[in-house]
């Protein structure tokens, strides 16, 4: 009885059923969105969550003077990076290997999971600790470990909270952005068997402290991700806040770490410029707690075995796309997200992905080579405020857009678009608009015909079709007795 | 008019009297067309000639935005065609002058037909938002307007952002007689309107639009003004849906009216 009304309140679902996340099941985001828009504690929590982190970062912006500077310099060494992609991973992978580690490259999210799984297997592991990893839940590696019975265990505090709810993300750098205070409480004394627990933030660190310190102790495999790649060196840099990365980083005898390939920095000294917007973009500090960054294998020093799993997964498709190559600079920091005022009222899940919020808008389908997830470009206003803020520079509108244009091109030859009412308006309007007789004979028209619709004071209150999307929460105002060009032509009549 | 004038004496002409064309657009010229009567009224008040070309139509902003390139294309051809030899282009939709100055170039490029780029190129710096019109080119902030109620300002994304207009909304609106301005919270968000956004997505857009509403009712105005009818048409008809006591006004209708005709639409 007790469990009921938490679950229904984290993202407004009956229990057990879990927001779907896989781009080729999730439904389309106008769809997605319904139940989140119904819930008005998730959208509370996301609005206060949102406004905290926004707040934060704008402080420390404004105190940043040459920040527009700053950004020039991290969007130029991401594009960088990326335009010799192959040679700096190369790079990195030579000296990696020199350095003792293993360096493995996958195609995809199946081959990724495979020789995760296989190295899992040499260690005979039945249960490993990971850091939070987006890159991870992009390729669904938990449930696949699980289901080869390898229980994956998370230590980082956000998707413990999801992990034991029964959740998923619904933000790349806050996972459980959406579950406030009191829904922690619920689920970690549900869950670790704490009836007496408060919702003191100090309690409920300390439970999450005494669960994780068990695993830490005696789990002898971890997982990480990888915020930077750096291929002069040959090292890894993972960026965190509460320090249970760095556990996870140093006590297991093994290492795997998984990485998207667009995650290489040339040089050591890219760190000066990366760290100082990461940080600021993502949270809201001067410098994030903690920075690990280790170099390959230690004898006698942290992890024995160390592999590094390269994952592509889609991504060189993207970068073979000259306009919308840039979506890869991408640090992964969520400035947009936090920014987004579609995102404000929604929140990550209704994006049916991983990646959420305009970035999630434009690099999901990208990942998909463009066959799932294709709601997901119209899901903005277009408003440019995850533009504004992206400390790489990423243009999201006029990828937003280009994406739009590829999918209306994949859409627009078949057949059922005949009679689609946005294929057919457009087609429509095109016609008019190249030619001003038939628009202004179709203004006439419009104002004969809308008169039906029109109420006494002047207003529609309710429209068929496609207008009925309008009308749900808005009037339109009737048409006027006479358009501009009407009076213009009228009064140069009367001149 | 030019027949009149030698080739000598034509730039002095040009100094002496500013001459403009409007581009109305096409929602404005089919929805809000007095907001195209209050800006010839403003315009020649300030001495500005004014031509309106009959045949246009539409940017191509709705094509472009919602994903058809092609037709897109043939609006921004026709539209760069038809004003080439303007004086200077004055649109009162920051949207629409938006999509001339991010998209056009782009798409013009696609289409690689290079004379229409280099007609597109010598126009653009004659491509101007109402607002900018007034404090750019005719280096006005005070145009003697006269509006005695309580007003607050919505700054539309297009407005804000891509042309970065700044300060010069306010500065016009401040010189405005008998005014009374209410800032609204949270200028910077969206109002969730976003062109076929707001049918595609209408619930997501219209929790956006419940947010916008709750600032905008707390600011008490009797007005809210923008320099675009399309965030004014999805905020106005939310207005008029909830009866509130609040109306939608395009800034061209402030800045035109005075103390002898308020508001004359």
């Amino acid at each position: 009885m007790s469990h009921g009304p938490a679950d229904d309140a984290i993202a407004g679902r009956a229990p057990g059923d879990r927001p779907v996340l896989d781009p080729a099941l999730a439904p389309p985001f106008p769809i997605a969105a319904l139940p989140v828009l119904r819930n008005l504690q998730l959208r509370k929590n996301v609005a206060h969550a949102t406004d905290v982190i926004q707040a934060k970062r704008a402080h420390l912006v404004a105190e940043k003077t040459d920040w527009q500077q700053l950004r020039t310099a991290a969007a130029g060494i991401r594009t960088h990076a990326l335009e010799n992609l192959g040679a700096y991973l190369e790079q990195f992978e030579a000296r990696c290997t020199a350095a003792g580690g293993v360096v493995h490259w996958a195609a995809d999210a199946e081959e990724a999971r495979r020789i995760i799984l296989e190295l899992l297997r040499e260690e005979n592991a039945t249960e490993v600790i990971k850091i939070k990893t987006m890159t991870s839940a992009e390729i669904q590696l938990n449930p696949f470990l699980e289901a080869d019975g390898i229980r994956a265990s998370e230590t980082d505090l956000a998707e413990i909270i999801l992990q034991l709810g029964n959740d998923e993300p619904s933000h790349i750098v806050v996972p459980a952005l959406h579950v406030n205070r009191g829904q922690v409480r619920e689920i970690f004394a549900r869950t670790m068997g704490l009836p007496e627990l408060t919702d003191d933030p100090e309690a409920l660190t300390a439970a999450a402290r005494n669960y994780l310190r068990k695993k830490f102790l005696s789990v002898p495999t971890a997982i990480s991700g990888a915020n930077f790649l750096i291929a002069e060196t040959g090292s890894v840099a993972v960026v965190e806040s509460e320090g249970n990365g760095r556990m996870c980083l140093t006590l297991p005898r093994t290492l795997i770490t998984l990485a998207g390939i667009e995650k290489v920095l040339p040089r050591f000294q890219d760190l000066e410029v990366m760290l100082q917007m990461l940080a600021r973009s993502a949270t809201g500090e001067r410098m994030n707690p903690y920075t690990s960054l280790w170099t390959g294998v230690r004898r006698g020093d942290g992890p024995q075995n160390f592999h590094v799993v390269l994952l592509d997964n889609g991504r060189s498709a993207i970068l073979a796309r000259e306009r919308q190559r840039q979506t890869l600079r991408c640090i992964r920091c969520a400035a947009c997200m936090n920014a987004c005022p579609v995102y404000r009222q929604t929140g990550g899940h209704a994006y049916g992905s991983v990646y959420p919020g305009p970035i999630g808008a434009i690099l999901t389908p990208q990942l998909t080579g463009m066959r799932y997830a294709k709601s997901l470009p119209y899901a903005s206003s277009l408003c440019g405020a995850c533009y504004e803020v992206c400390p790489v520079k990423i243009n999201i509108p006029e990828i937003l857009i280009d994406l739009r244009a590829q999918v209306t091109d994949q859409e627009r030859h078949e057949a059922v678009r005949l009679f689609d009412p946005m294929y057919l308006g457009m087609r429509i309007a095109n016609l008019l608009f190249a030619r001003a007789w038939l628009f202004h004979a179709a203004q006439r028209m419009a104002r004969i015909g809308l008169r039906v619709f029109t109420q006494r004071d002047g207003w529609i209150h309710s429209l068929p079709g496609m207008g009925a999307k309008w009308a749900q929460s808005r009037d339109l105002r009737g048409l006027p007795r006479q358009t501009f060009h009407e009076w213009w032509a009228r009064r140069k009549e009367v001149k | 008019m030019e027949a009149q004038y030698s080739d000598s004496d034509r730039w002095l002409y040009c100094i002496a009297v500013m001459r403009a064309s409007l581009f109305i657009t096409c929602y404005n010229d089919t929805l809000f067309p007095e907001t195209g009567r209050a800006v010839v009224r403003l315009l020649e008040r300030l001495g500005v000639e004014l031509d309106f070309h009959p045949r246009q139509t539409c940017c191509g902003q709705m094509h472009a935005n919602t994903g058809f390139r092609a037709e897109a294309f043939s609006q921004a051809r026709r539209l760069v065609r038809m004003y080439q030899d303007v004086d200077a282009l004055v649109i009162p939709s920051s949207s629409c002058v938006a999509m001339m100055r991010d998209q056009y170039p782009a798409l013009l490029d696609e289409l690689g037909d290079e004379p229409l780029r280099r007609q597109f190129d010598a126009l653009l710096p004659r491509v101007y938002e109402l607002s900018e019109f007034l404090i750019d080119r005719l280096g006005v902030d005070d145009v003697g307007a006269y509006f005695p109620h309580r007003v607050t300002y919505h700054a539309s994304c297009h407005g804000l952002r891509s042309l970065a207009l700044g300060n010069r909304p306010s500065r016009l609106l401040s010189k405005v007689r008998g005014i009374q301005l209410i800032p609204l919270a949270n200028i910077d968000r969206c109002c969730g309107f976003g062109g076929t956004f707001s049918v595609k997505n209408s619930e997501v857009s219209s929790a956006m639009l419940a947010a916008k509403l709750q600032d905008a009712f707390e600011t008490q105005a009797e007005y809210c003004t923008a320099l675009d009818n399309s965030c004014l048409m999805h905020l106005g008809g939310a207005m008029h849906r909830q009866c509130a006591g609040m109306k939608t006004i395009h800034m061209a209708e402030i800045l035109a009216s005075t103390q002898d005709g308020e508001a004359q639409a």
